[in-house]
């Protein structure tokens, strides 16, 4: 029996030199381990033996299937090894074509990487949309809460609540589209920017106030390359007992900075809007030339930005907040001149008229 | 505003270059848009006519000898008006002058005119770009000294103004020479205003009456007789000319001389012309009157007027009346200095459309206290320039007079408002130079007068924008604010909105803004409900009304995009519809809409893809809704803006919520469409919102195992496949149930479809038996076949 045996495995080791894929190897393992193989015979014939001879043959049959797996093991991984390096030189430099004539991955690997990708449809926000959450987020991060208010507005928010009263000479800052009311009805207009909800929020809201508000804003006005019916403002407000211009100064630089980058300059200067006093419009060092001036900052270097200003005593007395006990800051910015300004686009038209061409780059 | 540096310096000294001065006018709040330099002269000099002499060879020429401070050189002169005595600009060969024909520029050549050679030539304003007068020869001044290059002589710079609406005090020479003089620390002189008298006194002469005071708080007068009208003088007209005035005569341009110089408006009438002698202000009765730009204006009874005995001679404060205009004829003036109430003079200067120089100054609030020393500024000039008699005194009328208060300022209120400590003495320093006068009252605080030019200054918060611009707002302070947060307010709709715009551009959707204001005929196209706002003073009938629903400008912008997109175009928008309201504002309601139309895919290597249909746009909106956390059913519909049987309501909880359809092509083709089919569907999101804000609970991944069955049956046609499925989920053992085939066609009969489910039997407790779920099924198909008439299809 042991004769046997060792025939049995040197017989196992000729064939299995010759083996030279997986399949192959499958058969061997059924031929010297499958159920039907000698060897199992053998170890299932181990029970009618005489003991002495038992032993014996228990002991080789079980050293030889021991040795028949650990065969087996080695083999698939040397054979897989050698399937994947076949199919690594087969894909080198050689290019699979199935019979029909379409490149196919089926075999090894593709005919030609630069064959475009299957389409998958792509969606974008609106840059408008884009650039005002990238803005409310920064302002978000210092503070602010982004609330909302109505487009459709009374003169009374737009302006009057504003220190603007009618045959104010600062309306003509503010050319307005006016909606068709009954007689007798309270003016009603497309608000003409987003200050209005200056007051709204105050008006229902007490001290400490953080807000910034986007929203659409509406001029009557024959449109350009830099002039559009309506466009987007983001206000903002900050209203407590300790609210300082300094505040305003560093939450607009601190502003500036995250969005534009931190090597730009940042320009404080005096200006007028009836609502604030101190008045402010804040500019930035031009971002073509650096400062030396060019076409974009008109010669003068400088690119303004936005307005802002400290809250008007009156502003605050008309909404019942004590301009002895608190003071506050406002803001104001076109939103689109923003992503004109950092895209190099040329025609503030182009956000609204909605061509896929120009949505698409964004 | 324009301001010649040249003339700002007769009232200040000014030491900078322009562009530090236009920098320091700027960063205070007067923003220098523009320098403009006149000049840039080369070989041109000033010199002195001589001599002349007829040309020999031409009838209309003359040789005249210039003397260039010693050098003396003859040109050949066409200009009617050379004469000997005169200053004139004098170009040598090589100068480069504006052809008066071409207006271009060009090198003065060498040559002989006529035979004769011309050394060099006298220049007109034209051909110097001074003015378009091109009659004759500049003549300048007397004293001009002969041989000094014209540059150093009559080359400046102008400083083009933005003046904001608060500074009217700035739309002026002197107001600006002010500033100059507090940003630079320098003293401000204001010119003399005196003069001789003679003859009768003016209250003999003249009256004047205030008939309505509110509209007019003052009125001063002057009379000027044996005047004679003629031009200005040069360095008059070229001061007008750089401000952008035209000159007229010695009377008009001191009216507007003065003006610039004060900001104060004047009128000079031709004082023959006043009837009765009297001047009347009232308000306008029912009349008109012809206005110095020859229209005929009718008068009503909110406008103030400027009348004489008989009628209206001037809208006061807007525009002078032609009957009273003074002429080459005229030897009386009587110069009108008045203060008009600003919303009088605005709304009569907005009703006319006329905006003048004196309008747009007095809208802006005048200091009545501005009128007489500008008066005594235009008599005293204009008796100099035409050398007419002054008579003796001043009419004054000023029922409107108010007294001043100064205004209390404590060092304390600077820090709350700036963030920073100013020292007094450095608060009253600062204010001074400004024209304030400051009076100490205690330690820490300053009473202070305001100067009577800045009417915009009211309230302690006005100085202290005056003590920060002056030193500069880029020295003050940065901080953040440090007080405590506001309690945060969550806003459900914008985090929704915000939410559903990230899904869609997931869903591979282009977001799209589009304008508010659309047309009436636009709306009706695409909607049954037309009630809009509109718009009172539209641009464009485009424009007309306020969308109330988003469906014209997704479409609109469909429309324009199709013709260069070949593959598929899916857009959405989210924004505002807004809602006529009886007597209030309009509801403004958040909507989201979108549109999708052509192909699945775009075309590719990969092969040919198919078209869009219903169940890609209805895709994402189950997408949508899913990641929403909301279960819509979708109904069958009746909207008449989608092709029947393809439309569907989307209800949530029992409420529509929404719409989805194929667009009509009636619809289509109305906006200009060529793209089929196009599908479009509409969202309520204020309605869609309670849906969203359940909140979210997490359910365990389930242990045990599942199983999977099919069912296939065959169901009449009309009966919907979610009537099927919602009998199979109904099985409490059920956990999930994909329709994976539906057919119609030879294989069933007519009038049926065939639709095959796969089910999957699952439980969160325990392991389910074969038996269990063949008893489950098989009370599935019974409940079908009861219920619904299904069959099992083998």
């Amino acid at each position: 029996m042991l004769e046997k045996l060792a025939e049995i495995k040197s017989k196992a080791i000729d064939e299995l030199s010759s083996l030279s894929d997986l399949r192959e190897l499958e058969a061997w393992r059924v031929r010297y381990l499958g159920k039907k193989s000698e060897l199992t015979q053998i170890l299932r014939g181990l029970a009618s033996l005489p003991l002495e001879e038992r032993k014996a043959v228990s002991a080789s049959a079980n050293e030889l299937k021991a040795f028949f797996e650990t065969s087996h093991r080695e083999n698939k991984e040397s054979l897989k090894e050698r399937a994947y390096q076949e199919m690594e030189a087969a894909t080198v430099g050689r290019q699979i074509t199935l019979p029909t004539g379409i490149p196919s991955a089926e075999t090894f690997g593709i005919p030609d990487v630069t064959l475009p990708g299957r389409p998958i449809p792509l969606g974008r926000l609106h840059p408008t949309t884009q650039m005002l959450c990238r803005i409310c987020d920064i302002f978000v991060a210092l503070g602010f809460q982004v609330v909302e208010g109505p487009e459709v507005e009374w003169d009374y928010y737009n302006f009057e609540a504003l220190n603007i009263p009618p045959d104010h000479p600062a309306r003509d800052m503010f050319a307005t589209f006016w909606i068709e009311t009954e007689s007798g009805q309270r003016p009603m207009l497309l608000r003409t920017h987003t200050s209005p909800m200056q007051i709204r929020v105050m008006e229902r809201t007490q001290p400490p106030v953080r807000v910034v508000v986007p929203g659409k804003v509406y001029r009557y006005e024959a449109t350009d390359a830099t002039h559009e019916s309506m466009f987007y403002q983001i206000e903002g407000l900050a209203v407590d007992e300790h609210t300082t211009f300094s505040d305003l100064k560093g939450t607009l630089y601190e502003f500036a900075k995250r969005l534009f980058g931190e090597e730009r300059r940042v320009r404080f200067r005096c200006d007028y809007f009836p609502f604030v006093e101190p008045g402010v419009e804040m500019a930035i060092d031009c971002m073509a030339c650096g400062g030396s001036g060019c076409r974009l900052c008109s010669g003068t270097g400088w690119i303004e930005i936005l307005g802002a200003g400290m809250v008007h005593p009156d502003v605050l007395r008309r909404v019942n907040y004590d301009p002895e006990v608190y003071t506050g800051f406002a803001f104001g910015l076109g939103l689109e001149r923003i992503p004109m300004l950092l895209y190099g686009i040329d025609d503030i038209r182009l956000f609204y008229s909605n061509d896929l061409r120009f949505l698409r780059q964004f | 505003m324009k301001a010649p540096i040249s003339w700002l310096r007769e009232y200040v000294e000014i030491a900078l270059h322009p562009e530090e001065l236009s920098d320091k006018l700027t960063m205070s709040g007067t923003e220098v848009s523009g320098l403009e330099a006149t000049g840039g002269w080369e070989n041109i000099v000033v010199g002195e006519v001589v001599a002349i002499a007829p040309h020999p060879n031409a009838d209309r020429l003359t040789l005249a000898t210039v003397d260039l401070g010693g050098e003396r050189l003859t040109s050949v002169c066409g200009a009617p008006n050379v004469d000997i005595g005169q200053k004139v600009p004098f170009a040598h060969s090589g100068a480069q002058l504006i052809d008066p024909e071409s207006g271009e520029l060009v090198r003065l050549k060498k040559e002989k005119i006529r035979g004769i050679a011309s050394a060099g030539m006298i220049c007109s304003e034209r051909e110097l770009g001074i003015s378009d007068r091109h009659e004759g020869i500049m003549v300048l001044p007397p004293d001009a000294p002969s041989g000094t290059p014209l540059n150093e002589y009559l080359g400046d710079t102008t400083l083009d103004l933005y003046i904001t609406p608060n500074r009217p005090d700035l739309l002026s020479i002197i107001g600006i020479a002010r500033e100059v003089a507090a940003l630079t620390g320098k003293a401000i002189n204001i010119p003399d205003t005196r003069y001789a008298e003679a003859g009768e006194s003016i209250g003999g002469k003249a009256s004047v009456e205030i008939r309505d005071p509110d509209l007019c708080p003052r009125y001063c007068a002057t009379l000027i007789t044996d005047a004679k009208v003629g031009p200005s003088p040069p360095w008059l007209e070229q001061r007008l000319l750089a401000c952008g005035m035209r000159p007229i005569n010695n009377i008009v341009d001191v009216t507007n001389y003065v003006m610039l110089e004060h900001g104060q408006p004047l009128h000079a009438f031709d004082f023959e012309k006043i009837s009765e002698k009297r001047i009347i202000v009232r308000r306008a009765r029912n009349e008109s009157i012809i206005t110095l730009d020859g229209m005929v204006r009718d008068l009503s009874s909110d406008m103030l007027v400027i009348a004489d005995g008989q009628r209206p001679v001037a809208i006061a404060g807007v525009m002078g009346g032609a009957g009273s205009e003074v002429t080459e004829a005229t030897t009386a003036v009587l110069i009108e200095s008045a203060n008009f109430n600003p919303a009088s003079i605005r709304r009569t200067s907005i009703k006319f459309k006329l905006g003048s120089e004196a309008s747009l100054r007095f809208e802006k609030g005048l200091s009545a206290e501005l009128p007489l020393q500008a008066l005594r500024r235009a008599t005293q000039m204009m008796a100099e320039l035409s050398g007419g008699k002054i008579a003796r005194g001043i009419i004054d009328v000023y029922p409107g007079k108010r007294e001043v208060k100064p205004i209390s300022l404590t060092t304390k209120q600077v820090a709350r408002i700036l963030g920073i400590k100013i020292a007094r003495e450095k608060v009253a320093k600062v204010l001074g130079s400004l024209g304030f006068q400051c009076e100490r009252v205690s330690p820490g605080e300053l009473s202070v007068a305001v100067p009577y030019w800045r009417t915009d200054v009211r309230l302690a918060e006005d100085l202290v924008e005056e003590i920060a611009r002056i030193i500069g707002y880029d020295d003050l302070p940065t901080t953040l604010p440090s007080g405590a947060l506001p309690r945060y307010k969550p806003d459900p709709m914008r985090a929704l909105i915000e939410k559903v715009s990230n899904i869609l551009v997931g869903c591979g959707m282009q977001e799209v803004i589009t304008y508010s204001l659309t047309s009436l005929a636009m709306l009706r196209k695409v909607t049954p409900q037309p009630a809009a706002l509109k718009v009172a003073n539209p641009i464009t009938t485009e424009q007309e009304c306020l969308r109330t629903t988003l469906r014209p400008g997704l479409l609109q912008t469909l429309s324009a995009n199709e013709k260069h997109e070949n593959n598929s175009i899916r857009l959405f928008e989210v924004g505002k519809v807004y809602l006529p309201r009886e007597g209030d504002l309009p509801e403004e309601r958040h909507m989201l809409s979108g549109v999708l139309c052509g192909t699945r895919l775009d075309q590719s290597w990969h092969g040919d893809s198919e078209r869009l249909d219903f169940f890609d746009a209805k895709g994402v909106l189950e997408t949508l809704m899913e990641r929403l956390g909301v279960a819509p059913r979708f109904e069958p519909s009746e909207d008449k803006t989608f092709s029947p049987g393809s439309r569907a309501t989307i209800v949530v909880g029992g409420e529509s919520v929404g719409t989805l359809g194929e667009l009509h092509p009636r619809v289509a083709e109305r906006c200009d469409i060529s793209s089929r089919p196009v599908y479009l569907f509409e969202i309520d999101l204020e309605r869609l919102l309670p849906a969203t804000m359940a909140p979210l609970k997490y359910r365990p991944i389930p242990k045990f195992p599942i199983t999977l069955r099919d069912i296939a049956v065959v169901v009449n046609e009309e009966i919907p496949s979610k009537r099927v499925q919602d009998i199979i989920e109904g099985s409490p053992l059920v956990s999930r149930v994909t329709l994976f085939d539906f057919y119609t066609g030879k294989q069933v009969p007519e009038g049926k479809k065939s639709l095959a489910f796969r089910v999957l039997y699952q439980s969160p407790s325990r392991t389910l038996t074969d038996e269990e779920v063949n008893r489950a099924q098989q009370e599935i198909v019974s409940r079908l076949s009861r219920e619904l008439g299904a069959t099992l299809r083998q």
